[in-house]
Parts: structure tokens; C-alpha cells; sequence
């Protein structure tokens, strides 16, 4: 606690993109919390992003917009940025920096925390086991989501991903325990904005989400921070409330690009595509704070949303995404029907220690397998199709066809506003499995097809 | 430990002498941190910096102005700092404490830390524990440097030698309790202990090199047949993101037959870590009766954690190793992934504003990965022991590009590639180990070993090139217009593929394999497929051929050993009905 009044700093050197250059500074530390005032009493916010000798950089979350070089004040908190943390959250919505939208006062909170967190000793991770079951049947037949992992979905431009993860958000309980969803939208259009909003009204309502809105027109480095705070919030709610914390990042693909105008701006030397050589680890910084703790009820689970440009996986932030998360859930054009999951493309990684006996259902692993196996070889057969035409594929070829059909409609093919029990997606799973001869079920152990095939009438 | 050291830095003196030199530190970027003031100073030197001590290392020095690179988040350090020198370079505690602990990249104790890895909350001293030491020289005897004083012995775990230092024992201490920092013995004037410091990016001395090779074992089908690697190899794994290289290190880390393991988890997930951990923990050693722990060593440097500790966990990693090394063991270090590690590299360059060269990578890139392949091998110690450290590293290309520099350059340096495929991968088809795309330059060699396993090598990878030309082939003009012999190359080059080379590492029976295993299975395959060409030459339909059932040999990976041959002779039964 500093107990004097914090020095106020007038050298304002220079400005670029979203920095100020202040000098004649004295002791301040590097990723500290500054306070930049304008001519007009209006109040800004930022991090210092390097200190030397009597110059500190200062990245501004608002945007220089507006700032001159003369009546701008700059004062220094002596400590990181924190951010009030507790329960006050739930049932919340407000901008990238966490200033009420709802006309609610602003939040309060029960403790403060640094924003960046800390590391977690690894030696105290719980490895996850128990699903977050989202209501979608293409997720939680295929691509389990598993509490305390970090699964991300890429999509493309003009794709519903934002309904998906809306939807999800929405629907998703780990059954019956204390659940809660931080949803931070990252430099999304109003319109989608307030479908999002829509779609959480009623989660909202019963307190048990926060929504976070950092709109496409809002400051462009509100943006590094959205994230950051949400990621906060759920920690404190997940490891001192131990409540299980879902947390949607979406679109991440603005998140990078906000990272990559700060990069730029302060001439750093660019690694891919002119984004920044350190992308990987900011990116690992937010999404490797999901988790379990051994001993604590609550978790963390991370579901990033990002759109690759061109559609392409290559692209520097599908990839380094690819490379931190546990699975990717892959939404696909030519797949015709929402919620365009490609379940060939898509895995969860976890899914194997979050999914079967005593967690969802005992056949689970198998079925998933045994449904994937048969997509793939309908996959062929289709091809081969293309090329001989249907009419000449074998008997057993086109009851893979038929069960191809089956999948899309049957059990991928959902409703914008239909959360599907466990129980449902297992029903239609069986449905669409059962269009194939049981023999061609070899996954599947004989007591499983004995309870769940069904003999075509 | 002294109380000042709460940072808790390895290779810093126990004491710290109020006379540390110290400068002031003059600028913060990050990971990144200027000192002046600092004359005198060495390369590599340790620092401590700002009221909390984080640690750092000199990195560079222009007259009195020193870079150090931090190991700590410098949140709060400002220009103005008091920066002073610890007099060593960074060093890691090695001692018997090692095995089956974890570890951060600079080699201090992750059990027993904090939930949250605050850098200004104290660490976790690792030499409180009380050892069973017994004596393995006698007091009077003249022994040379390297060789065994005594051994300490904890659990499972392989014994751990207290080498000597070399000279005459004045003094050795009787078979008992003692702990890791207590005086064992006087030798040549000089009190040795259990534990001790080595500085990490020094390789620790050998007496000589050794040609002859020795297969390491690994448990993994496609390796062990296709791509073998001799102890003190080098390894390179690289494949874009889920193509598996975590869960193949993993197994190897598991299942080959290595004395000491060294995981090095560097820039990756921690549930990765926790998983592996804990599977560790649970799996016995079937060479030893204890834990797999017991002879693990791992470091746990997630992406999360400090990123210049992810620099340095591959020195220590390999350090570790070539101790266990120096006590006539085979070790092996996993690092998983070397990318991250030339990504910390990268980025302290490019914060120094030192001059890039291949995308953004410092240009002496090449020279530290060769450094690092370097240490690996096989060796007499100094005490005339024969041990090895065979290095094994995942590299993680960008965009799945192999002609990016990390992969590249790794690939001169080392002797084996397993290049993991994104098709294979795609297909599940698990371990993706591409056969086309990677090579083992000591399998000749190896080959002088076990000739038999060389003809079997032989024998698959021709009939996997063949399968896979003639895939290319069908692709275009369709399999039906393929001659008979071709079609059988087709069908039997499925069948190696499934029913050798693909291994589920979540199979409760397949996960590992073992040499003879491998090697029957292989034979089964081998006589299958040939007894298929006969009965084509024969003029027998192919169509009636490929129709055939060969599950029972396709699964004969899941099945007892002894079940093997009487499959195979089921299968060649089968195909004689295809008369
Ligand atoms: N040998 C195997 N047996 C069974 N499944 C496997 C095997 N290898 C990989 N897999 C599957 O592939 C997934 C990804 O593998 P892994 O985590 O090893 O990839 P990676 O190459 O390390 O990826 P990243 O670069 O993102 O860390 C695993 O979670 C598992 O589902
Ligand atoms: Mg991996």
C-alpha cells in the first residue's frame, strides 16, 4: 500500500498507435497499472510495457484518440492491474474493462486479484475427468468437453460459431453441482452482441453468468485485457467458490489482432505474418489457466472461439491455438446443417478421461469410435460414388451412405435453441449406428449392441 | 539454505557474502532486464534483481552494462534496482532427492511449492530428507575422479552413486542415515557431500566416447523395427499441432529400457504434466519391481511459467542426465518441445534488439542446437563406468511446415527424424510415424547387432515403398486395372500398416510391445503377405484374395504372445480356401 499520493508525470515524449512515451518517470516498474488523465478530466487506462531508466511505455487500453502531448498526466499505481473478484459478477454485464452495461452500480467485489494471475504449479493440477455436458449431441457424443480442459473451435467468417458458443454457454451444466459462465466477447459487432446477450438473458437473470462486451467499434486494446479479466473472475470463482466456471473467449481472432497493433506499434520484430514472436505464449498465459485443483470442487474450462482467416488452419492463430488447447471442435461449410460441427476434423483430446462409465455412459468411447470409423468409410464411399456413380457401390457401401445421411440428420442436425439430454443424444446415436448391419459393428462389445442396436422392422 | 536465498536459485553460493557486487538495474522489458554498473561481471554469471531476488543470468556485457534474462515475472522491477551478482553461473542441485520428484526449469522442487507460483513467496528447500548412505570405498585408499565413494538408496529407484571428486580418503562415514548436504567423506582435502551443484550449460566430463552401438528399446513397433535408436542417439520428433508427438514421447517415456528417464515438459500443457505424473506414479516398473517415478525424473516448465525458465530447462534436463550418466546409467532425456525453447531464445533476442536472422530467430541458432544434440551419447566416465544420455526432442514446426528453421536445423544435428504425419494422424492411424519421411542413421549400424532384425527392416520398408507407389498409382488409373501381384502389394501393404505399425497407446495390451513380439508379428505378417503373392502367381482371382478375412491376424497385436503363430497359420489356412 502506498501511502503517499502517487506521482503525477507531465512528459509526455511522444505517442504512437496505442502507446505514450512518458519520461522524467522515476521507479516505475515494468506491467504496472497507470492512470492517464486528459486535459478534459477524461480518464484513461494503462500498462507500462517497458521501463528504461527514466522512460516508461505505456500502452493505452482506450486508445490514444485525442491525447496530446501537452495537459496529459500520467500517474503510476505502484502494483499490477487488479480487479475486484467475487460473486458480485454472476448475473452481470458489462464492457471489455468490466464498467457496468446493465445500469447496475459498478461491480464490488468480495477480494481484488492481479489480472495476469499466476502460474499454477502444475504438481497441484488435478488431470480433468468429468464432463461439461453442453446440450449440443455433435459435442457431447464426439467431442466430449471435459472440466478443467481447454477445447477451442475454429470456424470461418459467415459460419454461426457465435450462436454455437452462445448456445453452449446457455445450455451447458456439469449435473446438479455449482456451475457458473463467463462469456467475454471480444470486438464483436453490436448485432451479435445482442444475440449473445439474448441467448443469456435467462442464465444472466438466474445469476449464474457474467457477460463481458467488447464491441467491434470499442478500443481495439480494451481488447488484450477482456480476456485477462474474465479468465480472473473465474478463477476466484472456481477455486475460492468452487463453483465449476465455464469460460467462452470469443472471437479470439480479434484478441490477436489487438496484440499484433501493440507489437507494431512499438516496432517489435514480427515472427508470422507480422504477428509477435512471444503470440504463443500470450496465448498459453490465458488458455493454460484452465484447470482442476487437487482437493477443490471448482474448475476451469476454456472454450476459445476464432475464425481462421481464409479458413485457413494454418493461419498463426488457429495454429498456435491448435497448439495449446486440448482439441479443436472444427465448424465446416460442407457441412449443410447447423451447427456445422465436422465431426471427421474435430477431437477432444480428454474426452478419453471425461467420457464412459460411471461419467456419461458406459458404451460411450466405443460408440463415438465406431461412429467416427463409419463416417470415415463413408467418406470413401462416397468418393468412390463420384467417380462410378452410387448405383455400383456395394450393398454394404451404401448402407455406410445411408448411415452418413443418418448422422447428419439424426444426431448432428439441432435446433438454434435446443439443449438435447444426454439421454436424447444417446438415443439418436444408437439410431444412427443401427442403420448399419450389426455386423459391421465391430467396436461395439456384444452387451452394448445387445442394449442399444436396433433390428431394422 | 540461507534465509536470504528465498528465490531459491540453484548455483547460488549457500551464503550469500555481503560484499556481492551490485549494480543498478536500468531497464525492463519482460524477461528482459539492463543492468549497469555491473564491471567484472562474467558471462552466464547469476543475478539477483530487485527486492524480491529474482533470479537472472548475464547474457551479454558491453563494458559495465550487463543483459540479464530473467527467470521470474518482473512485474514491479524498475529502473533503479539494486542488481547483485551471485559470483556462479547457473547451476542445478543434483542429488538422489531427483528421482521421481518434480521440478521447475531450474531444478527446484515443484512438490511442496505454493498452488500459485508467486516468484516472491519462498520455494521449498529439497535437502531436509534423510538418506540411507552406505560406503563403497575405504578411508586410506586412493581412488581417481568419477569413482564410486558410496551409494544412496531410496526405494526402487536405481542406487545413487556419490562419485569422488578423486584423491585420497581421509575420512568416509559409516553406513547409516544422513542427509543430502552432510560431509560422506574427505577426499583429497575436500569435504564431498551427497548432493551438489553443476553448472547446466557446461557438459559435464566423460573420459571417451564409444562407437559401438546398443539399441535402445522403446516398446513402440514402428521405432523399434523401423527406425531404431541406439543409446546416446539423438532424436528429432517433429509434427504439427495433434499429430501425437506428446502421447509417443510419453510411451517412450514410459515403456523403454532406459535406467533414468528425464521428462523435460518445456512450454506445454500442464494437464499434460499432471497426466503424466500421475500415470507414473501408478504404472510399476517391470524391470524393477518400484514405480515407473522411481526412475523418472521430470521438469515441469508449462507454457504458462516463467519463459526463460523454459530456456534453461532443457541445460538442466540434459545436466540431470549426464549425472545419472556419470554413474554408469543409461538415461534418456525427453523434451517436449524443443520449439518453445527456441522461441524463449528468440524472443530475449528480439527484445534485445539484437539482429535477427531466419524469421526472427537469433542467428546463433544453429550453433546452440548443435550444442545441445552435442551432449548426448555414449560414453566411459571418468570413473570407467560406460553410461549414455540419448536425447530425444519434439519439435513443433509452425502451420505443420517443415522447412521452417527449427526443424531444419535440428534435423543436421541429430541421427534419427521420427516425422510425425498429419494424414496418418487424420486417419488415426496412431503413432503417425511417417515412414517415408524420416530416417535413422544408425540402423545400419545397428544392424550389425541383430542381422535378423536387419532383413525384417528390410523386408517391411520395401513393401510399405511398394504399397505406397502403387497407392499413388491406383489413385490415378483406379486398383481394378492393377495387375494381381500389384493388388496383393496394395492389400499387404494395408495389412502392415494396420496390424504392425499402427499401436494405440490407450490399449491395455498394446500400448507397449516388446522386441520379440514385434518381431513375430512382423514374421506373421511378412508370411502372410508372401504366401498371398504365391497364390496369386498361381493365378488365383485376386478379388478372392483381398476377400479373405484377416482379422484374427489384424488383432493379433491385441492377443498373448504364444497366440501369434497359431493366427497366422489360421490366416494361411484362410487363404488357401481362396482356391
Ligand atoms: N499412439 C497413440 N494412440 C492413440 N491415440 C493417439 C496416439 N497418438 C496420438 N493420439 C491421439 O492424438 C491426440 C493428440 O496427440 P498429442 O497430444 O500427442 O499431439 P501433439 O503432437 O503433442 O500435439 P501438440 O503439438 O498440440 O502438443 C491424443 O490426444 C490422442 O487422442
Ligand atoms: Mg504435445
Amino acid at each position: 500500500m502506498t501511502v503517499w499520493a502517487p506521482v503525477e508525470y507531465t512528459g509526455v515524449a511522444e505517442l504512437r498507435g496505442p502507446l505514450v512515451l512518458v519520461r522524467g518517470v522515476r521507479g516505475v516498474g515494468w506491467d504496472e497499472y497507470a492512470t492517464i488523465e486528459l486535459e478534459s478530466g477524461e480518464r484513461r487506462h494503462g500498462l507500462v510495457l517497458e521501463t528504461d531508466r527514466d522512460l516508461a511505455v505505456v500502452q493505452v487500453f482506450e486508445g490514444t484518440a485525442g491525447l496530446r502531448a501537452e495537459g496529459t498526466r500520467v500517474t503510476f499505481a505502484g502494483g499490477p492491474l487488479r480487479v475486484p473478484v467475487g460473486a458480485g459478477w454472476l448475473g452481470r454485464v458489462c464492457d471489455g474493462r468490466g464498467r457496468p452495461l446493465d445500469g447496475g452500480p459498478p461491480v464490488l467485489g468480495a477480494a481484488d486479484a492481479a489480472v495476469n494471475g499466476f502460474p499454477l504449479n502444475p504438481t497441484r493440477r488435478e488431470p480433468p475427468s468429468e464432463p461439461v455436458l453442453t446440450g449440443i449431441s455433435a459435442v457431447d457424443a464426439l467431442t466430449t468437453l471435459v472440466r478443467g480442459q481447454k477445447l477451442a473451435v475454429f470456424s470461418s467468417g459467415g459460419l454461426p460459431h457465435l450462436e454455437l458458443a452462445a448456445q453452449i454457454a446457455a445450455q451447458a451444466d456439469t449435473g446438479g453441482t455449482a456451475f457458473a459462465v463467463v462469456f467475454a466477447a471480444i470486438g464483436l459487432t453490436h448485432a451479435d452482441a445482442a444475440s449473445v446477450r439474448d441467448t443469456l438473458e435467462e442464465r444472466l437473470a438466474a445469476g449464474e453468468s457474467a457477460l463481458l462486451l467488447n464491441l467491434a467499434d470499442d478500443p481495439v486494446i480494451e481488447r488484450v485485457l477482456t480476456p485477462r479479466l474474465a479468465l480472473t473472475v473465474a478463477e476466484y470463482l472456481a477455486f475460492e467458490l468452487e463453483r465449476h466456471v465455464l469460460v467462452v473467449l470469443a472471437d479470439m481472432t480479434s484478441y490477436c489482432e489487438a496484440l499484433r497493433e501493440v507489437s507494431s506499434a512499438r516496432g517489435e520484430i514480427p515472427a508470422r505474418r507480422a504477428y509477435p514472436g512471444y503470440l504463443y505464449s500470450d496465448l498459453a498465459s490465458l488458455y493454460e489457466r484452465c484447470g482442476r485443483v487437487t482437493g477443490l470442487a471448482g474448475s476451469v474450462t476454456v472454450l476459445p472461439v476464432l475464425t481462421m482467416p481464409a479458413g485457413d488452419i494454418t493461419h498463426p492463430v488457429p495454429d498456435l491455438t491448435g497448439y495449446i488447447t486440448e482439441g479443436q471442435i472444427l465448424l465446416s461449410r460442407d457441412v449443410p446443417v447447423y451447427p456445422h460441427v465436422d465431426p471427421l476434423s474435430s477431437l477432444s483430446r480428454m474426452m478419453r478421461a471425461g467420457a464412459g462409465p460411471g461419467r456419461t455412459r458406459p458404451e460411450h468411447l466405443d460408440l463415438a469410435a465406431q461412429i467416427l470409423a463409419a463416417l470415415a468409410r463413408a467418406r470413401q464411399a462416397a468418393e468412390l460414388a463420384e467417380l462410378v456413380g452410387e448405383s455400383a457401390l456395394g450393398a454394404v457401401d451404401r448402407r455406410y451412405l445411408a448411415m452418413a445421411e443418418a448422422f447428419t440428420n439424426v444426431l448432428l442436425a439441432q435446433r438454434r435453441d435446443e439443449a438435447r439430454s444426454l439421454d436424447e443424444t444417446f438415443e439418436r446415436a444408437w439410431r444412427v449406428v443401427s442403420v448399419l448391419p450389426r455386423r459391421e459393428l465391430s467396436m461395439l462389445s456384444p452387451a452394448a449392441l445387445d442394449a442399444g442396436y436396433r433390428e431394422r422392422t | 539454505m540461507g534465509a536470504v536465498n528465498t528465490s531459491g536459485a540453484p548455483g547460488a553460493p549457500d551464503t550469500v557474502s555481503a560484499s556481492g557486487a551490485a549494480g543498478t538495474v536500468s531497464r525492463v522489458n519482460g524477461p528482459l532486464v539492463e543492468v549497469d554498473g555491473l564491471a567484472g561481471a562474467a558471462m552466464f554469471e547469476l543475478v539477483e534483481l530487485g527486492p524480491h531476488r529474482l533470479s537472472g543470468e548475464v547474457v551479454s556485457l558491453r563494458g559495465a552494462h550487463a543483459t540479464v534474462q530473467a527467470y521470474e515475472y518482473t512485474g514491479g522491477l524498475a529502473p533503479g534496482h539494486r542488481a547483485e551478482r551471485r559470483g556462479a553461473p547457473l547451476s542445478a542441485l543434483l542429488g538422489p532427492h531427483l528421482l521421481g520428484g518434480v521440478f521447475d526449469g531450474l531444478l527446484r522442487p515443484l512438490d511442496g511449492a505454493g498452488l500459485w507460483l508467486d516468484p516472491a513467496a519462498p520455494r521449498p528447500s529439497p535437502t531436509d530428507r534423510a538418506w540411507e548412505f552406505a560406503p563403497l570405498a575405504e578411508q586410506g585408499a586412493v581412488i581417481g575422479r568419477g569413482t564410486a565413494l558410496g551409494a544412496v538408496r531410496s526405494g526402487a529407484s536405481p542406487p545413487y552413486l556419490v562419485l569422488s571428486p578423486g584423491g585420497e580418503v581421509s575420512a568416509i562415514r559409516r553406513a547409516g542415515p544422513c542427509r543430502a548436504a552432510d560431509p560422506v567423506a574427505v577426499v583429497g582435502g575436500a569435504e564431498v557431500t551427497v548432493e551438489r551443484r553443476r553448472p547446466v550449460r557446461r557438459p559435464l566430463p566423460y573420459a571417451a566416447r564409444l562407437d559401438e552401438m546398443t539399441p535402445l528399446t522403446t516398446g513402440q513397433r514402428v521405432i523399434d523395427l523401423l527406425l531404431p535408436v541406439s543409446l546416446g542417439g539423438t532424436v528429432a520428433v517433429p509434427g504439427g499441432f495433434g499429430t501425437g508427438k506428446t502421447v509417443l514421447l510419453q510411451q517412450i517415456a514410459k515403456w523403454c529400457d532406459a535406467d533414468v528417464v528425464v521428462y523435460v515438459g518445456c512450454g506445454e500443457r500442464g494437464n499434460e504434466m499432471a497426466d503424466v505424473v500421475a500415470e507414473l506414479a501408478g504404472m510399476p516398473d517391470p524391470r524393477t519391481g518400484g514405480r515407473l517415478a522411481d526412475r523418472t525424473v521430470v521438469i515441469a516448465n508449462t507454457s504458462n511459467m516463467p519463459m526463460m525458465a523454459r530456456e534453461s530447462s532443457v541445460y538442466t534436463g540434459v545436466t540431470v542426465a549426464e549425472h545419472f550418466r556419470d554413474m554408469g546409467y543409461d538415461a534418456v532425456v525427453i523434451a517436449d518441445s524443443t520449439s518453445r525453447w527456441a522461441e524463449a531464445r528468440r524472443e530475449l533476442g528480439s527484445r534485445s534488439g539484437a539482429l535477427p536472422a531466419e524469421e526472427g530467430y537469433p542467428a546463433d541458432l544453429a550453433s546452440a542446437l548443435a550444442a545441445f544434440y552435442e551432449r548426448a551419447g555414449r560414453v566411459t566416465t571418468l570413473g570407467g563406468r560406460t553410461g549414455s544420455v540419448t536425447i530425444v526432442g519434439a519439435v513443433s514446426p509452425p502451420g505443420g511446415d517443415l522447412t521452417e528453421p527449427v526443424t531444419t536445423l535440428t534435423q543436421r544435428f541429430v541421427r534419427s527424424q521420427w516425422t510425425l504425419d498429419r494424414d496418418l494422424a487424420y486417419a488415426r492411424h496412431y503413432p503417425a510415424v511417417s515412414w517415408s519421411g524420416s530416417f535413422a542413421r544408425d540402423a545400419d549400424a545397428l544392424a550389425g547387432v541383430t542381422p535378423e532384425g536387419a532383413a525384417r527392416r528390410a523386408r517391411v520398408t520395401a513393401l510399405l515403398a511398394e504399397a505406397d507407389r502403387l497407392t499413388a498409382l491406383a489413385e490415378l488409373v483406379g486398383a481394378g486395372t492393377l495387375p494381381p501381384h500389384e493388388r496383393v502389394a496394395l492389400l499387404g501393404g494395408r495389412l502392415v500398416r494396420e496390424g504392425l505399425l499402427q499401436q494405440s497407446a490407450l490399449s491395455p495390451t498394446d500400448a507397449h510391445c516388446g522386441p520379440a513380439r514385434t518381431a513375430a508379428l512382423a514374421d506373421a505378417l511378412l508370411a502372410v503377405v508372401e504366401r498371398a503373392q504365391a497364390l496369386a502367381r498361381q493365378g488365383v482371382p485376386v478379388a478372392s484374395i483381398e476377400d479373405r478375412d484377416f482379422s484374427p491376424l489384424l488383432r493379433a497385436k491385441d492377443a498373448p504372445e504364444e497366440e501369434i503363430p497359431a493366427r497366422r497359420d489360421a490366416v494361411l489356412r484362410e487363404l488357401e480356401a481362396a482356391r
